[in-house]
């Protein structure tokens, strides 16, 4: 239990928190890749996701798509990226195999992303749909007013999931060399000092369920349903 | 994709592929020189996995059970395994060195507890969905609580927990690779080295055979959970 003990006085001691290599350099990397590759995966993957579900079509690709995701090690992948065609270069404030990072992490956002937001649509009580068209809404209306707003859950808990895919496959990227916040656990392991192991793993930790806090109550705020059933009850 | 077109031109251009100076991604003479070395990571990545789904399901039916019987432990067992699910595979690890130490145990543990979670979860799932019907014609046969749960919800619930059991079995294969910062990662221990000396066909090799080994697995649960519930065709057909 000495270790615990030693790893939190090294999470309160300034000095560890300062410099190019210190936990807060490693942090802003971790929330810069964290933030920028979920921004990355939305842009690409919610309007083909939505508008695939809109239309009703390819939904087993989406689906699929998930599923095999998870069968790709994202260790793998990062390996191949930072090994092969992307190398691992520094990217400015992304740090050594930034771009090979961003890529990994961009491709582990995507499935959750996608699906959710796909099958949230289809899943739109189809009456529903079907009143809105009857009351004279076109296409994009039926869209933005009917179909978006009842999906909101759904498409949001995807993007939960995929916020803290990423944060914790942030994390690997440190295997690699790479940023973030695993570089301490790395560097803890490469000099046999597990009390700074455990500090990068409890730093990781709480980040994480930091995330995971901040996203519940993201999702309180923009579901446009809650005020509705609020009110109803 | 051009990585791959390059390295299977250049394959028959030199005897050995897999030198520094080649040094290519697609090489077979890498797979039949190394193929000892590549069966014994394959193996250990394969018990490892096994090791640890088994351990999380063993944890996790007594807890499944706990929260459907106590419902006011639901929530919490229902969210302390979600807690434990958005903590990192490499932060997980570490955490539990200081009581396991450097062995194969931190890692089944570590990959155990995130099993757990979605197992739990389809558990829970699995046992609420079995129809009323069912469960009140048994008791009304003179079924107990035990034969009960064994001859009638575990069966019926069995299509939604082996669902569970795929998604927990293929994210763990690819989990086992993380291990290797503990030198038990099975094929994630040839990724790392692979890494640290650049070796490419190694890297090749071993994300390859992870995700046969994924999807291989799989497919094994699909063929166990129809022969298990042969009923669930019959129906199909109908």
């Amino acid at each position: 239990m000495g270790e615990i003990a030693d790893a939190i006085s090294y999470i309160f001691d300034g000095a560890n928190w300062s410099g190019d290599n210190g936990i807060g350099a490693y942090a802003i990397q971790q929330v810069l890749h964290t933030v920028t590759s979920l921004a990355i995966a939305m842009l690409i993957g919610l309007p083909i996701a939505l508008l695939l579900g809109h239309r009703g079509k390819g939904g087993f690709l989406a689906v699929n798509l998930s599923n095999m995701g998870r069968a790709v090690p994202v260790f793998a992948v990062l390996i191949i990226l930072s090994v092969g065609p992307i190398g691992s270069d520094e990217l400015g404030p992304y740090g050594r195999a930034g771009l090979a990072t961003l890529i990994a992490l961009i491709l582990f956002a995507l499935p959750p992303i996608v699906t959710n937001a796909y099958v949230g649509i289809r899943e739109v009580d189809r009456d529903v749909v079907e009143a809105s068209r009857g009351m004279g809404m076109r296409g994009w209306q039926v869209f933005r007013r009917v179909e978006l707003p009842l999906a909101m859950p759904v498409i949001m808990t995807g993007i939960r999931l995929a916020l803290v895919q990423v944060w914790a496959t942030a994390t690997i990227a440190a295997l690699v060399a790479g940023p973030g916040l695993g570089r301490i656990i790395t560097r803890g392991f490469a000099n046999e000092r597990t009390y700074e192991v455990v500090a990068g793993a409890i730093l990781v930790a709480v980040g994480a369920l930091v995330l995971e806090g901040l996203t519940v109550l993201a999702e309180r705020r923009v579901d446009p349903m809650r005020l509705a059933r609020r009110q109803a009850a | 994709m051009t990585v791959l077109a390059e390295a299977v031109s250049t394959a028959d251009t030199s005897d050995s592929c897999y030198t520094f100076v080649n040094n290519q991604w697609v090489c077979w003479q890498y797979w039949t020189d190394r193929q000892s070395e590549l069966t014994d990571a394959t193996v250990e990545h394969l018990w490892l996995t096994i090791a640890s789904v088994a351990l999380g399901l063993a944890l996790a039916f007594p807890l499944a059970l706990l929260a459907r019987r106590f419902a006011w432990l639901e929530s919490s067992i229902v969210g302390g395994t979600t807690i434990i699910y958005t903590i990192p595979s490499l932060a997980m690890f570490s955490i539990l060195l200081p009581f396991t130490h450097v062995t194969a145990t931190t890692v089944i543990i570590g990959l155990a507890l995130y099993a757990l979670t979605i197992l739990v979860r389809n558990i829970l799932a699995g046992l609420r969905a079995v129809p009323d019907d069912a469960r009140e014609s048994a008791v009304g046969l003179g079924y107990g609580p035990t034969r009960l749960l064994f001859r009638i919800e575990l069966p019926l619930a069995l299509p939604v927990i082996m669902a569970g059991l795929r998604v927990a079995t293929v994210s763990t294969v690819a989990l086992v690779t993380v291990g290797s910062i503990l030198t038990y990662g099975g094929l994630g221990d040839l990724l790392l080295l692979g890494v640290d000396q650049d070796f490419k066909a190694q890297i090749f090799a071993a994300s390859v055979l992870c995700i046969a080994l994924a999807i291989v697995l799989d497919v094994v649960l699909v063929v166990v959970q129809r022969l298990l519930t042969p009923w669930t065709r019959a129906a199909g057909r109908a």
